[in-house]
């Protein structure tokens, strides 16, 4: 295989910086990572890809110390001798830093504060030495290129200067291993410029570099090797250049490949046709949103899209892409700022301005996050099966408005108790004591007695075992059999092919891509999926 | 966060109809764990103290007695359990109860007006007290801490500018009924109070009624109800219950004027919370406020509603108390504030929201309020009854965590 390099065999003179080896670990029911290998060489920008899930978060968990030495399996070696971590701090007192994707400043500390959080410069006596923090943030500051006082507050800078920081903060730690998730994913393009440039400054000054990242142009734009993982293993570590000055050799179809090369391990259930007339049932015209936070951003740009009735169409994008970000705002401008853009649903323009709007016109939105935005973990089944519907639960007769009728709603909740096959002695029980597929099937429950015409599955499969996985596409298959216009939001690439009768792409914000069925592959949908804007 | 799911529990699921009665009632045992715990630490106080007591604490005129002497802690409980089922908390309520007792005072006592009217605009006043705090709470997402806060100084204030510093009394006889009247006797002489017997036939029919009306709903949805022998045994120990309150009551002067306003906020806002669109959604508000807003919650709306309705009830409160004392004086409802919250934690309330119901913050309170009596009768002096109903506190809610981290997750 043209393009492989063993990190092993080849090891520079120095040997290498870091041989993590045969490393497994499990979480409960689930294994995360099994039998991997990586080698990083000094002076060395490694770039490591996968979909998402496919164990890059855990193996830097486990290179950082998240997951400390004893809680996996395999062997960790830095600069040449085993190491057992027990926690970060072990890790960065050995110069193994992370940045994780969520930055973790203080927002209301200075910089030259944040730079040392942990790793104070005191005075004999304990007290803070103000000089020296001040004169080595000014110094630190200078070397990643910021031009801000180190008294200046971080939150008053924008997140593009407050990655930098975070490079500066390890460089402060005496970095010698530097990890970077996702480093660009909440940056503009500019930004992400400034940034990948002082990775590869970094480098020049012998700092190896890990660089977990989505967007291929930039992994051939930087890296020197790339490792590729999926399903927890290590698929193949790939040569993106020869010497740090030299172009690529490397293409972004042969990484794809790496990432997406198994063969569909899950099973669907056959699509059960609609009957009824294929009208259009969503139609959202030229959405745009921004960040709620970051206004400069648009985290949705002119996005436009149909759904027919009887109609499963997915939405395929890698992390950050907008995916949540549009459904969520679609929903009621439940997320960021609405700048334009239209929703139709059967042909109506439809006010989807609320939540109760929204669901009033005939939208479902079935989150990605269950515990935090699904359910009320401490009620019981029935009062969450309820919740979207309770003005329909009203005792019969004059006086019943505004009122709930229990009889009435128990025997709804243990209807679907039964037709959902959802695992519990009755449908009083907490919700939070049901396992992750049985809450799947509570909130799914709880959206199809709200009787949408459109119905927004967010990772519906998302932490849920394959038996699940299996009852809930038998779920969607059915509600598009009943005419339900089903947009079907994932991760996972065979689920979208499994499903769906189109799957449209986004990256970055905008649509790349609208592929039907027949033409869908997991190369054709990841090669939209990792273009980069312009 | 495991994904397997316990095969005993699918066993369970499969045979629904024909489940036994001993799984039945564990399984409403557990899932109201905490309630049915307060429950049998309420009886086991009672029992405590009345043999302590040597029989005093349920004598007729003691029972009375303690009624009336909790009424307004038992209405200001009922409010602040809704409010931190909410999600929230309420520390203005005590200056709250000081503030409308003045202005009762000053409508009733400086400017001679109808005791019936004052009530009334006493509760409006409340009302309009709780907009205020709930516009900020909901609308400008001020923490209910700070809001209340806030409000427990400006009213303790605002009492002492009305009242000149100083107590005004005394008030007419019908407002003073609020809290220490009963309702008249009427009909024959017997040995007990006649309307006080009326009354409890009536209860004992309605709540046989309810409880009867409930067994054929749920048979008609097919949901499986208690078993027969279960359920007559429900309904004997019931009316069991009610007929000797009732007795107890009737052997003395009658039912309380306040008790009776008490058991309609009980009935009123009981069923409200229960099955009232608006009640599911202050429990879904407290459980998890993202999710309850993406199930089309107007959470503004109830959370102003919430604190409406806690203005209204610290209205009451303080006319009742301020008719007990007799006076509006500007140190009505010191830590009254806290009392209620007590109770609503005793109760079964849950620092986070989301959780409890309005019979449990009557129990709350009367575990307080037997506490302190009991203490008096038996004469642990007020720093002892101070320290004990701390630790209660403590033991309750401290139970109550015990218990959740059992259930994990």
């Amino acid at each position: 295989m043209s393009g492989t390099a063993d990190g092993r065999g080849s090891a520079g003179a120095g040997g290498p910086v870091l041989e993590m080896r045969a490393i497994t670990k499990t979480f409960p029911g689930v294994t995360a990572l099994s039998d991997v290998n990586l080698t990083v060489r000094p002076g060395e920008i490694h770039a490591i890809c996968g979909e998402n899930g496919a164990g890059k978060s855990t193996l830097m968990k486990v290179l950082s110390g998240v997951h400390p030495h004893g809680s996996y399996d395999g062997e960790v070696r830095f600069e040449g001798e085993p190491v057992a971590l027990k926690d970060i701090r072990a890790a960065e007192r050995r110069g193994i830093v992370i940045i994780h994707q969520e930055l973790a400043l203080v927002p209301y500390l200075s910089i030259a504060e944040n730079l040392f959080l942990g790793n104070e410069r005191t005075t004999a006596r304990g007290l803070i030495d103000w000089d020296a923090t001040l004169r080595e943030a000014a110094r630190l500051l200078r070397r990643v290129g910021l031009r801000d006082r180190p008294r200046t507050p971080v939150a008053d800078l924008g997140v593009g200067k407050q990655q930098l920081v975070e490079i500066a903060k390890a460089l402060a730690k005496e970095v010698r291993l530097l990890i970077l998730d996702e480093p660009t994913a909440a940056l503009n393009d500019e930004d992400s410029a400034q940034l990948l440039d002082l990775i590869l400054e970094l480098r020049g000054q012998g700092i190896a570099c890990i660089v977990i990242s989505h967007k291929l142009g930039e992994i051939r734009r930087i890296a020197d090797v790339v490792t590729v993982l999926r399903d927890g293993r290590t698929i193949e570590t790939l040569t993106v250049r020869d010497s740090p000055a030299a172009e690529p050799r490397l293409s972004e179809d042969r990484i794809i490949r790496g990432m997406v090369g198994r063969d569909l391990d899950h099973r669907f259930p056959d699509r059960t046709p609609f009957e009824g007339h294929r009208d259009i049932a969503l139609e959202v015209r030229g959405w745009t949103v921004r960040h709620p936070v970051d206004h400069q951003r648009k985290v949705v740009d002119d996005v436009s899209l149909t759904v027919r009735h009887g109609e499963i169409v997915g939405i395929a994008g890698l992390m950050g892409a907008g995916r949540t970000e549009l459904a969520m705002s679609v929903f009621g401008r439940s997320y960021g700022i609405y700048v334009s853009g239209s929703v139709a649903v059967d042909g109506r323009e439809a006010v989807t301005r609320t939540v109760p709007r929204a669901v009033a016109a005939g939208i479902a939105y079935v989150t990605e996050d269950r515990k935090h935005y699904g359910l009320n973990l401490i009620d019981s089944i029935n009062r969450n099966v309820s919740l979207a519907s309770l003005p329909g639960m009203r005792p019969p007769g004059p006086g019943g408005r505004g009122f709930v009728d229990e009889h009435h709603e128990r025997a709804v909740a243990e209807r679907y108790r039964a037709t959902m096959n959802i695992k519990a002695p009755t449908v009083l029980e907490q919700v939070g004591r049901l396992s992750g597929g049985n809450q799947q099937k509570v909130v799914l429950s709880k959206w199809i007695h709200a009787d949408p015409k459109v119905l927004i599955l967010d990772e519906p499969t998302r932490g849920i075992d394959v038996g699940a996985k299996y009852e809930i596409y038998t779920v969607v298959d059915q509600l598009a059999a009943r005419g339900k216009a089903v947009l079907l939001i994932s991760s996972e690439l065979p689920e979208l092919l499994g499903m769906c009768d189109r799957i449209y792409t986004m990256a970055e914000g905008r649509l790349t891509g609208e592929v039907p069925r027949g033409e869908a592959t997991q190369e054709v949908l990841m090669r939209h999926m990792t273009k980069d804007r312009g | 966060m495991t994904t397997t799911t316990t095969p005993p529990r699918d066993s369970a699921a499969a045979p629904s109809p024909s489940r036994s009665a001993r799984e039945l009632l564990l399984e409403s045992a557990r899932a109201n764990m905490r309630q049915y715990g307060m429950l049998v630490a309420l009886a086991f106080i009672v029992v405590l103290f009345q043999i302590w007591t040597d029989g005093t604490l349920l004598l007729p005129n003691n029972v009375s007695n303690l009624i009336q002497q909790n009424g307004y802690i038992l209405i200001l409980a009922i409010g602040m359990m809704i409010v931190i089922i909410a999600g929230h908390i309420d520390l203005s309520v005590g200056s709250l109860v000081a503030f409308v007792g003045a202005m009762a005072a000053v409508m009733m006592v400086k400017h001679d007006m109808p005791w019936v009217l004052a009530l009334v605009l006493c509760l409006l006043i409340g009302a309009v007290a709780g907009a205020w705090q709930g516009f900020f709470i909901a609308y400008l997402g001020i923490p209910s801490f700070i809001v209340t806060l806030a409000g427990m100084l400006a009213f303790r204030g605002l009492t002492q500018i009305v009242l000149e510093g100083q107590s005004l009394a005394p008030f007419p006889d019908g407002f003073q009924n609020l809290a220490k009247g009963f309702i008249p006797e009427m009909g024959p002489y017997t040995q007990y109070h006649n309307p006080t017997l009326v009354l409890g036939l009536a209860a004992v029919v309605l709540l046989l009624l309810r409880e009867w009306r409930g067994r054929k709903r749920q048979s008609a949805y097919d949901l499986d109800p208690l078993p027969t022998g279960l359920w007559v045994a429900k309904c004997v120990a019931l009316t069991a219950a009610v007929t000797a309150f009732t007795l107890t009551l009737a052997s003395f002067h009658g039912v309380p004027v306040v008790m009776l306003v008490m058991c309609g906020l009980l009935i009123l806002l009981g069923y409200v919370m229960r099955n009232a669109v608006v009640g599911r959604h202050v429990y879904a508000l407290g459980g998890n406020k993202a999710a309850a807003k993406l199930s089309g919650v107007k959470d503004q709306r109830v959370t102003f509603l919430v604190f409406v309705n806690m203005g209204v009830l610290a209205a009451l409160a303080g006319c009742v108390y301020a008719a007990r004392l007799n006076a509006g004086t500007p140190q009505a409802g010191l830590n009254f504030e806290l009392e209620a919250i007590a109770a609503a934690f005793i109760g079964g309330a849950s620092m986070s929201g989301g959780v409890g119901t309005v019979m449990g913050a009557v129990i709350g309170g009367l575990v307080l309020g037997v506490l302190n009596n009991g203490m008096s009768l038996v004469g642990i002096g007020t720093d002892y009854q101070q320290v004990i109903k701390g630790l209660v506190l403590l033991a309750a809610v401290g139970f109550d965590v015990w218990n959740k981290r059992k259930i994990g997750r």
